[in-house]
Order: C-alpha cells, then structure tokens, then sequence
C-alpha cells in the first residue's frame, strides 16, 4: 500500500513517524510505502515564534532538518506538489513529477493573510513567520512607551496565542522599567475576550487586575497607519502607537488552486478525518475545515487518530476507521513571562483552566525542547 | 447568486459557532444566508446580537433535539 503524505509540519511529521513505527515489519518486507513531501528540508517548530518576537528564543533553537526528523524508512522529498489528481490517485509535483497513492494525506497547513485587511500588513506587527517574529522583536526593543494595540483576526492559528502574546507584553514591559509608560489593548471578535468562555473568564479578570484594557465584538475593518487608527466592522476605532496583530488565517494557496476547499480549509469529516466525498484522502491540522482549534495539538492528536486507523487498513484490510478522533485539543497558554496554565477539550468537553503556576510555565518551556522528540512520535 | 451554507458548529469550544461564522461570513457574498447548527444555547444570544451589531441581517432562530439553527444573510 502506497502512502503519500503531503505537507513535513507537526501532523505531517508525527504521522508519518508514527506509521513507520506501526508498519515497520510491512515497511521492510515491501507490503507498504510511506512517502512524504514537502516545501521545505528544514522543520520550523512554529509556537516557538512567540518566544521569539519578545526576544526568548533564536531562530535556529526553533529549526531541526526534516530529513534527521523521520524514521528510516519512509521516503522524504523536498517537492511540493502543486496539482492534485484526486480521480486518479495521484498528485503532480513542482519537479514535474507524479506521485502515485494508495492512501493520500493532505497536512499543508496555513498561512496568515494581513494583505487582505486594509492597511494591517504596512501597519501592524505579526509573530507568525520567522521575518516578521523578528521584525516584531526589534520593534519592541526600540519601542519606549505608548499605547500598544494587540488586534485579532479571524480564524487564525493558535486560539491562545491573543491571550499569550497579551500577558507576555506585560511582563516584557514590566521588565524593561516601561509598566507605568505602556497602556495594553486589547480587542477581540467576540463577545467575551476569548472564545472558551472559561478561558474567558479566568482571563478579563486577569486584564482588570493587570491593567490591561480589552474590548470585545471588534473584528478588524482597516488601518489607518497615518492617523494611527484601527476600525473595526462593528463602528468603533481604537488609536494605537504600536500594532501588533494575530492576522486571519486561509489554508495553503495549492488547495484553493486546486478547488479542494474554500479559503484552503478542506471538507473533512470531523471524526473520520477523511476528505468528505473520499475514502482514501484525509487531511489533518490546520488544513481541515473542522470547526475545531487551529493548533499544533490539534494536528498531533488527529495524527495519532489516523496512524492507528492506516496502520489497520494496512494490516488488517479494513475499509473503515477503528478509531474515531473525539477533537481532543490540549493547549499551554502562557500567563505572563514565569506562569502559565492550560485548556484540554475534546468535542464533548469543555476545558476548565486552572490558575496559572510556575510550574506550568517550566513544563511549557520543556515542552519546547521536548517538542523534537513530540514531532519524531515519541512522546 | 445568493446560496445557503451550512456552518456546523456543534461541538465546538474553540474557536466556537460565532467564530466559525464570522470567518465564513466575509468570505460571503452580500444576499448569502448562512445557517449555523451550534449545540451551545448561548449561541442563540450572541450570534443575533453580533449580527445586529455589524449590521448583517438575523433570518431566523429555531431549535430542534438541543440543536439551535441560527440563519443569517450577509448585508453589506
């Protein structure tokens, strides 16, 4: 059986080593393939971003070389692929080359898109890509006092990170001798200043005792980087001397290309995770359209979901998922530079967030080491 | 042509049926309705009152077995 996995990020990744170890005995005696493609020969651990915009991590603690990340065994191409042929069970890649598959996986993940707001991408500061984490960094540094504007944009990648670059900023602020010369802001699109309403809850309370303003129904119009304004739909207008944004998200521009999903969310069944209309294609991470937390943790658990579920299509036939993937989503939030906490749900559950701990915090930091071991499915 | 979506939000936490379709919603055409399936009684209160608040037009509300249908068409 020929596996082809599109797309080296956290799902892609954890699921191809995941399966190489599941199917090692098919693996060698030739019954199974695992091949992976993708963009680029070197890993980014994206939530690593975050540290780097406030000037806690380097670029190179946040790469490993994808190749050294995956179980021998699978077959590794830097070759994106820029046409999907779902009828005929192929994909046609950048080289000119043509994959064959048996069972496809599409893990392409996402990009942010401030370009589409007018005015945000010249305006506004963003952590989601190496250049702009480090262009925000050094904003930061040269930034002496003033009102700075943490803006949301939806959806977007890492439901925590408007919570934790937030809290953050506080405390870098605090650091530097700048608490009595900075004013946070905060807007957020919904009613409550996040969408898990307990998260929610522990949160404004936070923001009222840091002194940190908040306003909420704010979805963002435009920016005004003369006047140094930012509108939003609903009619308001908040003045700003620094704008930092958490930008809209679409997926990857091949999967608009290709119609397989609007805006590059593709059609997945919540549970099976197969791409609605296929049974051999299935897509996990940011990639879905599943109305589920845009997240590393997210692609990690529906990975691990459809390992057990391919593994058993390869060695025992079987035609239907033996296991369903129930959304379980765990994430860290980080309450500041020294303490954090964490939501875990799943589509039933709802999370219920503790108080922040210092001890939270250091397993957090350790995660981001440990995160290599995560991504190569060992942990 | 103005066409109906289906925006199923049940079982969603985060990023949650409001969420879902204010992502969904600009991405609309002006006449599109979209209908919201959310198992989050709550949303029946603030999916109508973001609606009111930017201005896009509130169809209908109605529930069925815990399951609450909230239809909307994008107006501007």
């Amino acid at each position: 059986m020929k596996i082809l996995i599109i797309g080296g990020g956290m799902g892609g990744t954890i699921l191809a080593n995941n399966l190489a170890r599941r199917l090692s005995t098919e693996l060698r005696s030739g019954k199974a393939r695992i091949t992976m493609l993708s963009a680029s020969d070197r890993h980014l651990y994206q939530p690593g971003l975050l540290y780097l915009a406030i000037g806690r991590s380097t670029p190179d603690a946040l790469y490993r070389d994808q190749a050294g990340l995956l179980e021998q065994g699978i077959e590794f191409h830097v070759d994106p692929v820029e046409e999907f042929k779902l009828d005929n069970n192929q994909v046609k890649a950048k080289s000119g080359k043509t994959y064959d598959y048996d069972v496809l996986v599409i893990a392409t993940g996402s990009r942010m898109v401030p370009e589409e707001v007018k005015g945000l991408a010249e305006n506004a500061e963003f952590f989601y890509t190496e250049e702009s984490a480090l262009k925000m960094m050094r904003r930061l540094q040269d930034f002496q006092g003033g009102k700075v504007v943490i803006t949301v944009g939806v959806p977007h990648k890492c439901p925590m990170a408007p919570l934790e670059i937030t809290f953050m900023l506080h405390d870098y602020f605090k650091e530097r001798g700048l608490a009595d010369k900075v004013k946070l802001h905060y807007t957020y699109p919904i009613n409550r200043v996040h969408s898990l309403e307990n998260v929610a809850k522990w949160a404004a309370p936070e923001f009222d005792r840091l002194g940190i303003g908040y306003e909420t129904f704010f979805n963002i119009k435009e920016v005004d980087g003369a006047k140094k304004v930012l509108r939003s739909e609903e009619g308001s207008e908040v003045a700003y001397d620094l704008l930092i944004a958490i930008p809209a998200h679409r997926g990857m521009e091949v999967i608009e290309k290709n119609k397989l999903g609007q805006n590059g969310w593709i059609p997945t069944n919540r549970n099976k995770l197969n791409m609605e209309g296929r049974t051999n294609v299935f897509v996990i991470g940011d990639t879905t359209n599943i109305p589920i937390s845009k997240a590393g943790s997210t692609a990690h658990f529906e990975a691990e979901t459809l390992g057990e579920n391919i593994a058993a299509m390869v060695k025992m036939g079987m035609t239907t998922p033996v296991r369903d993937y129930d959304g379980k989503v765990f994430c860290f939030i980080e309450a500041g530079l020294d303490r954090a906490t964490y939501a875990m749900f799943n589509y039933q559950n709802p999370p219920d967030p503790k108080a922040p701990t210092r001890a939270m915090h250091w397993f957090k930091m350790a995660y981001n080491k440990l995160y290599w071991a995560s991504a190569r499915g060992l942990l | 042509m103005a066409e109906k979506k289906i925006i199923d939000g049940r079982g969603s936490f985060c990023p949650g049926p409001l969420m879902e379709l204010i992502g969904v919603l600009k991405m609309s055409q002006i006449g599109d309705e979209l209908e919201v399936l959310s198992n989050d009684k709550g949303s029946a209160k603030d999916i109508p009152e973001w609606v009111h608040k930017v201005g896009h037009e509130h169809v209908s509300t109605t529930e069925e077995a815990g399951v609450w249908h909230i239809t909307v068409r994008k107006s501007k």
